[in-house]
């Protein structure tokens, strides 16, 4: 009887390791449209409503914990924001003359804005879900392709990018954020503006992103403000996914400056784990594209 | 009228549901000391030592299954990892059916652990371009921590949702023995 529970027992063991190695070598294996995509897209679509109506009647614990969280950080933050503010009424009175030339010169070219988002169609939304692991950093919003929401769009929150669509249903979207292993994104930065790629320093850092590609004599300083370039490349072929000049973040500090190794860090503007509404921008290439 | 085992996938199917739209519609989004709390393999742990190997593996298999579905992440990722904690969970109770008040709590820091390292392992090997940098680390720290410390209030909750189905709880049939005069340890000498 003993030998006939243990014999049974690592039966169903053996059985379940080996569905699960058959379920990881099949998902490699298969195309973006295959079977088991298709498995993971029709339980999305069902669960989603229930994700929404759960993340809205969870709302109040969250927000309670929330506030705790938040109090404990706030005092960690004076300090630095009292430095911080120093640094940029010094920085406001210089940009004073340069706002007041924008203003007109925005007049003059009838933009809504500096950033003009309105052009680029956005779609707010509300986040309804969160990967529970620190090797995806994805979310999932309430809006879909009833919206108007499509793969490769760019998602930004009240602060500046945070990343973009990369999968829609009906009525919600996921979302890839900017810290997700796999983000990559063209950008600008600096006065002079150096070209890059932001992406992730890694899994589980998402207060840390780097510059890569940046030319080893290229002249950035911590404070440089870093933006989408806007473009991959001269032709019209590979257009960007991103519209120029959503912010990303500030330069934090530069890592073997000048050398072929030089690694410039920049702290995103958007602070990924907190995030509640996001917008989608559903016409990344404004009112032409 | 059904019986006590379809009753008790029925719950646990219910559990694994309801545990994995609560962590990722809430407790994923509330950040504790810099990381999040993950109750999946809590909800193992706890199946497991309750329910024995066979279901806390099968508990682990499908928990996994589901929250890889539900993220889009890779498939099979998460039931390979969340089945060898719940086994695991599972063969502590059979082989040794411990009784402390915090063994849960035990169980579940090791079982987080289990859960990071395993996971974090299978991303390496499935090629994720991530260093092993302070800040993960951190993160599965904090996570440990912050699990370790709801890993009774998440065991209690396991229990009391799956203590009318389960066939024989140890804990009760131990109590009922030693009140009914019989199979007490101080008997047989």
């Amino acid at each position: 009887m003993y030998d006939k529970t243990v014999r049974r027992r690592r039966a169903v063991l053996g059985l379940l390791v080996v569905s699960s190695l058959i379920l990881l070598t099949a998902y490699f294996g298969e195309s973006g449209g295959g079977a088991l995509r298709g498995v993971q897209r029709g339980t999305s679509e069902v669960l989603n409503p229930v994700q929404e109506g759960a993340s809205r009647a969870l709302k109040p614990v969250r927000d309670l914990f929330g506030w705790f969280g938040a109090t404990v950080a706030a005092k960690g933050k004076v300090e630095d924001l009292s430095a911080e503010r120093d640094r940029l009424r010094g920085e406001l009175a210089r940009q004073d003359n340069a706002t007041f030339e924008n203003a007109r010169m925005a007049k003059l070219l009838e933009t809504s804005g500096a950033l003009g988002l309105g052009d680029y169609g956005p779609k707010t939304g509300r986040v309804i879900f969160q990967s529970p692991t620190v090797w995806y950093a994805t979310i999932r919003v309430d809006k879909g392709s009833k919206d108007g929401v499509a793969v490769g769009h760019p998602v930004m929150n009240e602060q500046a990018l945070i990343g973009r669509v990369t999968a829609v249903f009906r009525g919600a979207a996921q979302v890839t954020l900017l810290t997700d292993t796999t983000a990559s994104v063209s950008a600008r930065a600096g006065r002079r503006n150096v070209f890059g790629l932001v992406e992730p320093v890694g899994a589980g850092n998402p207060n840390d992103l780097l510059l890569r590609h940046v030319p080893p004599g290229a002249r950035l300083n911590p404070g440089d403000r870093v933006v989408t370039r806007g473009t991959l490349s001269d032709s019209d072929r590979l257009p960007s996914l991103y519209p120029r000049g959503l912010p990303i973040g500030v330069i934090s500090r530069i890592e073997n400056e000048g050398t072929d190794t030089q690694e410039v860090h920049l702290r995103p503007h958007a602070d990924m784990r907190s995030l509640e509404f996001v917008q989608i921008l559903t016409r990344p290439q404004g009112i032409d594209g | 009228m059904s019986s006590p085992t379809t009753q008790l996938v029925a719950r646990l199917v219910g559990l694994a549901i309801g545990g994995v739209v609560v962590q990722t519609a809430a407790v994923s989004q509330l950040p504790i000391a810099g990381a999040n709390a993950d109750i999946s393999p809590l909800l193992v742990m706890a199946v497991g030592l309750l329910c024995g190997s066979l279901a806390g593996g099968s508990f682990g298999f499908g928990v996994g299954l589901f929250v890889d579905i539900v993220s889009m992440q890779t498939l099979g990722v998460s039931s390979l990892v969340l089945l060898a904690v719940g086994y695991g969970a599972g063969r502590l109770r059979e082989a040794r059916d411990p009784e402390g008040t915090f063994v849960p709590l035990a169980a579940g820091a090791v079982a987080t652990l289990t859960f990071s390292i395993g996971f974090a392992l299978m991303q390496f090997l499935l090629g994720a371009d991530s260093p092993v940098s302070w800040p993960l680390l951190r993160q599965t720290l904090a996570t440990l921590v912050v699990n370790a410390l709801i890993a009774l209030p998440v065991y209690a909750f396991v229990r009391r949702w799956l203590l009318a189905s389960l066939p024989e709880d140890p804990r009760r049939r131990r109590r009922r023995a030693y009140t009914t005069g019989g199979l007490s340890p101080l008997s047989r000498s």
